[in-house]
């Protein structure tokens, strides 16, 4: 058992390692300190609680854009809409979170969690309904649904969710209610809690249920699962909208645990920090939650990197490239261990072109 | 540039042809070859024969270039070579006919003759030239086909042709045949050997890739058996009967007839030659009172291209006989199958199972009616090769109790499930956690055959249901098979190998163009009669040959 985790963890581990180390060169060529630099990216991602804060809080929507990617992969589909789910999730729990007043926590707050996750789902699977019925490619449609969702949200924002209160010309809308907000306990946010419980319902619904059997089954062999007697359609199409309430779960805390609100172009970009996250935890659910934290961390000690050490924050998003691309291109990494390339390694399959033209 | 055209023109005949000397192959653990030396000489057919895995393929890549041999020495025509590439041993006059064929449907035979190495004339294709050089080859050869045909339009047997005229025209002395009859019928196999024999005439070397022992005994003029990557034996068809090539490839001696077909002959080799031995029960006159499990009528149904497949067939199994429907590949066998399982689209007629109607029926709803499915391409559709062995063992019936309970998948009811059918049904693994695709072919068939039997089924679909494995474990699959019949399973058998066809059914159904042209009673029925209906000779003329 151990072992098995340990071979599917090299791969990554080592991207990770390479992705800093090839970091501190860019780091040194600049003239500035590896050791100071990297010292205080750590204590300002983890080196307090506000810090951890704000690492956890930036983990949160990862994780959720993670599993977006991640359980989609499940079923051979390439899930690119992360994005859009998110933004749809985001808008639509503001538009509870702010809509609804003087109802109790215990309703407002789940009820905006699940407009917001439902928002989401309905967003995958339009995708998921399109591929089972007409073939058209997800990856195709998901990019181009990431648009669509961005325009509407910003539409929401800008017009008739719009926050009219003083003299705000801001694309954004009111501030959620008290009752729809997501607490946080100390450095811990609740948000992050859900998320880490998210990642182990969608492995035990993987691994344990029939429903995650089917899943499983059409991602590996479409053939076989439709010999099996499994609706292939009906798997892609629920497996996209499963995908897509992870998504819009992820912008719905977003907007009722961090920002507050919806605001046009504020979550741009975090729903592809998906993919990275789901390649990172070679689409292991379980795995998700580290590679959220890891990527968290990194980005919540950027401005502290920034202030004491003078590197630029951008480097941090070249060391996340370098780490892709490592994870990526699993021959470089296995060449450089000396790991012997099975057929059967985890990373072998990880393939994700699949889907092309089936 | 006649590049081909203007090579080796041999000065002296050479001693030996092709050989390879003491070559051992390894890939990672795994010895495919192990210290295997073989050698053709001018005008002889060497045959190499074993099972899957032997180390055939292996072999004859190496010789051909495709594999570097871990140790030993190729020999090209007298010469020691280092292959780096099949063009290094293309050029140096070795030929090779791949099983699935190598060549560009749309395009003419000559076209594809000389792809690669075409006569050109001011950088042009010389058009005139080629077809004329290919002419000229065909004569001398023998070799008949159109020359402006478009390949696709060609019957398989002369797109085999194509293939050696290829070979030809770039000069081989060496003819490499990858299994040349497995698409052939009966008579596209003898006009083969004749043709291969004719080549021989003129000084070409043969090696063939077999497992079929009728074949070999027919053409070969030295045999190699191989078995698990040694050379277990070397010998001609004189010095050997069939009975014992079975022995020397299997290791042990084996019988394919089961308790049904007690015939004087010992062992596998009269079953896999000729007919299956007649039997004194005539289960035949019996099955006629048994209810009817299988009632297909007027049914239509249409290939991937939308052409018609199956062309309203109609056709019976009752409980407790054994059907086989025998035809060449791609007269709708395979579309016949996939519309009695539901997982292609009937366009007319109507399919009942056990006197339910499941016409249109859903791939689940026709296993939950009592249906076992043996695929016919496992990798496609009977394992999941990333799934473990305990996961396939479940694969259509995951869902059912005891093994799955509101939802929940229950793994301990799973695994022990598996390893009752790992044992029952000897399928080889280390345990029911690894992967099926680190399981062989005939282990991952006897995997599927263990599934699908281990339900209560009144009918079992088995679609080449021995196709590349083993002798054990074709011999293995039969007899559970037979069993199954005795036990009252109605069984349709599709089969593209006539053999399996005959020593199986109580009633064989010959299909072409997707009809069912005769039924025949394979104990009366020779190969010939059979073979000239699955070729599409009309029933009458086939009696009187």
């Amino acid at each position: 058992m151990t072992r098995t985790v340990l071979r599917a963890a090299a791969v990554p581990l080592a991207s990770v390692v390479l992705g800093l180390l090839l970091g501190a060169v860019l780091i040194t060529v600049q003239g500035h300190s590896v050791l100071s630099a990297y010292g205080a990216l750590v204590l300002g991602g983890a080196g307090d609680a506000d810090a951890l804060l704000r690492t956890l809080q930036k983990a949160t929507p990862l994780v959720f854009g993670g599993l977006a990617v991640a359980f989609a992969f499940k079923a051979g589909l390439f899930n690119i809409g992360g994005q859009g789910q998110l933004l749809v999730g985001a808008a639509f729990a503001a538009g509870v979170g702010f809509g609804l007043e003087g109802v109790p926590l215990v309703v407002h707050l789940p009820l905006a969690l699940l407009v917001g996750g439902a928002a989401g789902a309905a967003w995958g699977a339009i995708a998921g309904v399109l591929k089972a019925t007409s073939g058209a490619h997800e990856v195709i449609v998901t990019i181009m649904l990431n648009f669509v969702a961005g325009n509407l949200t910003d539409w929401l924002a800008a017009n008739p969710w719009q926050d009219r209160s003083g003299s705000n010309i801001i694309a954004r809308t009111p501030l959620v209610e008290p009752s729809a907000e997501i607490p946080t306990w100390g450095w811990l946010p609740a948000g992050f809690v859900l998320a880490v419980m998210a990642a182990f319902a969608c492995w035990f619904i993987l691994e344990r249920t029939t429903y995650g059997f089917e899943v499983r089954s059409v991602g590996a062999n479409r053939h076989a699962a439709r010999y099996a007697g499994i609706s292939v359609g009906w798997i892609m199409a629920s497996t996209m909208a499963v995908a897509g309430l992870l998504a819009g779960l992820g912008g719905a805390i977003e907007s009722l645990g961090v920002d507050g609100r919806f605001e046009a172009g504020v979550n741009v970009g975090l729903g592809f920090e998906g993919i990275t996250i789901a390649l990172l935890a070679r689409t292991n659910p379980i795995a998700v939650i580290p590679a959220g934290l890891l990527v968290g961390l990194m980005e919540a000690g950027a401005a502290k990197m920034q202030f004491e050490s003078g590197v630029a924050p951008e480097i941090i998003d070249v060391i996340q490239a370098l780490i892709l691309l490592f994870v990526a291109a699993p021959l470089i990494v296995r060449w450089l261990l000396r790991l012997r390339d099975r057929p059967d390694a985890p990373d072998r399959r990880l393939t994700l072109g699949a889907g092309w033209g089936r | 540039m006649a590049a081909a055209a203007e090579t080796v023109v041999s000065q002296a005949e050479p001693e030996v042809l092709l050989a390879g000397h003491g070559i051992t192959k390894r890939f990672g653990p795994v010895v495919a070859n192990d210290d295997v030396s073989v050698e053709l000489r001018p005008g002889r057919i060497l045959a190499l024969l074993g099972e899957n895995g032997a180390g055939k393929s292996t072999l004859v890549n190496v010789l051909f270039g495709l594999h570097r041999p871990d140790a030993g020495q190729v020999v090209i025509a007298d010469e020691n070579v280092e292959l780096s590439s099949p063009h290094d041993a293309i050029a140096r006059g070795v030929g090779m006919v791949h099983q699935h064929f190598q060549l560009v449907p749309p395009m003419s035979v000559v076209r594809n003759i000389v792809l690669g190495a075409e006569p050109r004339k001011l950088g042009m294709i010389d058009v005139a030239q080629a077809r004329r050089r290919v002419m000229d080859l065909a004569d001398r050869f023998g070799l008949h086909v159109d020359p402006d045909a478009a390949v696709e339009d060609l019957p398989v047997g002369a797109q085999q042709r194509v293939e050696i005229l290829k070979a030809l025209y770039r000069d081989a002395r060496v003819l490499i045949a990858d299994e040349p009859t497995a698409v052939l019928t009966p008579q596209e196999t003898d006009h083969l050997l004749g043709v291969l024999r004719g080549l021989t005439a003129q000084g070409v070397g043969i090696v063939f890739i077999t497992h079929k022992l009728r074949e070999v005994m027919a053409a070969a003029d030295d045999i190699v058996v191989l078995r698990e990557g040694k050379v277990v034996g070397t010998t001609t068809p004189a010095q050997t009967s069939e009975a014992a090539l079975a022995e020397l490839m299997v290791g042990r001696a084996v019988d394919l007839h089961g308790d049904r077909f007690e015939s004087g002959a010992t062992g596998v080799g009269s079953a896999v030659s000729t007919t299956a031995a007649p039997s004194d029960e005539a289960p035949i006159a019996e099955a006629g009172e048994r209810p009817v499990v299988l009632d297909i009528a007027g049914l239509c149904t249409d290939d991937d291209r939308g052409q018609r497949a199956v062309d309203e067939l109609s056709l019976t199994v009752r409980a407790g006989e054994i059907v086989g429907v025998a035809g060449v590949e791609g007269n709708g066998q395979r579309e016949l199958v996939e519309a009695i399982t539901g997982l292609r689209h009937a366009t007319a007629g109507t399919v009942s199972i056990s006197d339910r109607d499941a016409s249109g029926a859903r791939p689940r709803q026709v296993t939950v009616i009592g249906v076992g499915h043996i695929p016919e391409d496992r990798a496609k559709h009977g394992l999941i090769g990333s799934y473990s062995v305990a996961d396939n063992s479940v694969l259509n019936r995951y869902f059912k109790r005891p093994f799955a309970a509101g939802g929940m998948l229950r793994r301990d009811r799973i695994d022990s499930h598996a390893r009752d059918v790992v044992a029952t049904f000897d399928v080889r693994t280390p345990d029911v956690e690894s992967p099926a695709d680190s399981l062989s072919g005939g282990n991952k068939q006897k995997l599927i055959v263990g599934r699908e039997f281990s339900d209560e089924i009144d009918l079992l679909i088995a679609a080449q249901p021995t196709r590349g494995i083993d002798i054990g474990a074709i011999e293995f699959i039969w007899r559970r098979i037979r069993e199954r019949r005795d036990e009252g399973t109605a069984v349709l058998l599709v089969s593209a190998e006539l053999d399996e066809v005959l020593a199986l059914s109580d009633r064989v159904a010959v299909m072409y163009e997707g009809r069912i042209v005769a039924t025949v009673d394979p104990r009366s029925a020779t190969r010939e009669e059979i073979g000239l209906l699955m070729a599409g000779a009309a029933p009458g003329a086939a009696g009187g040959s």
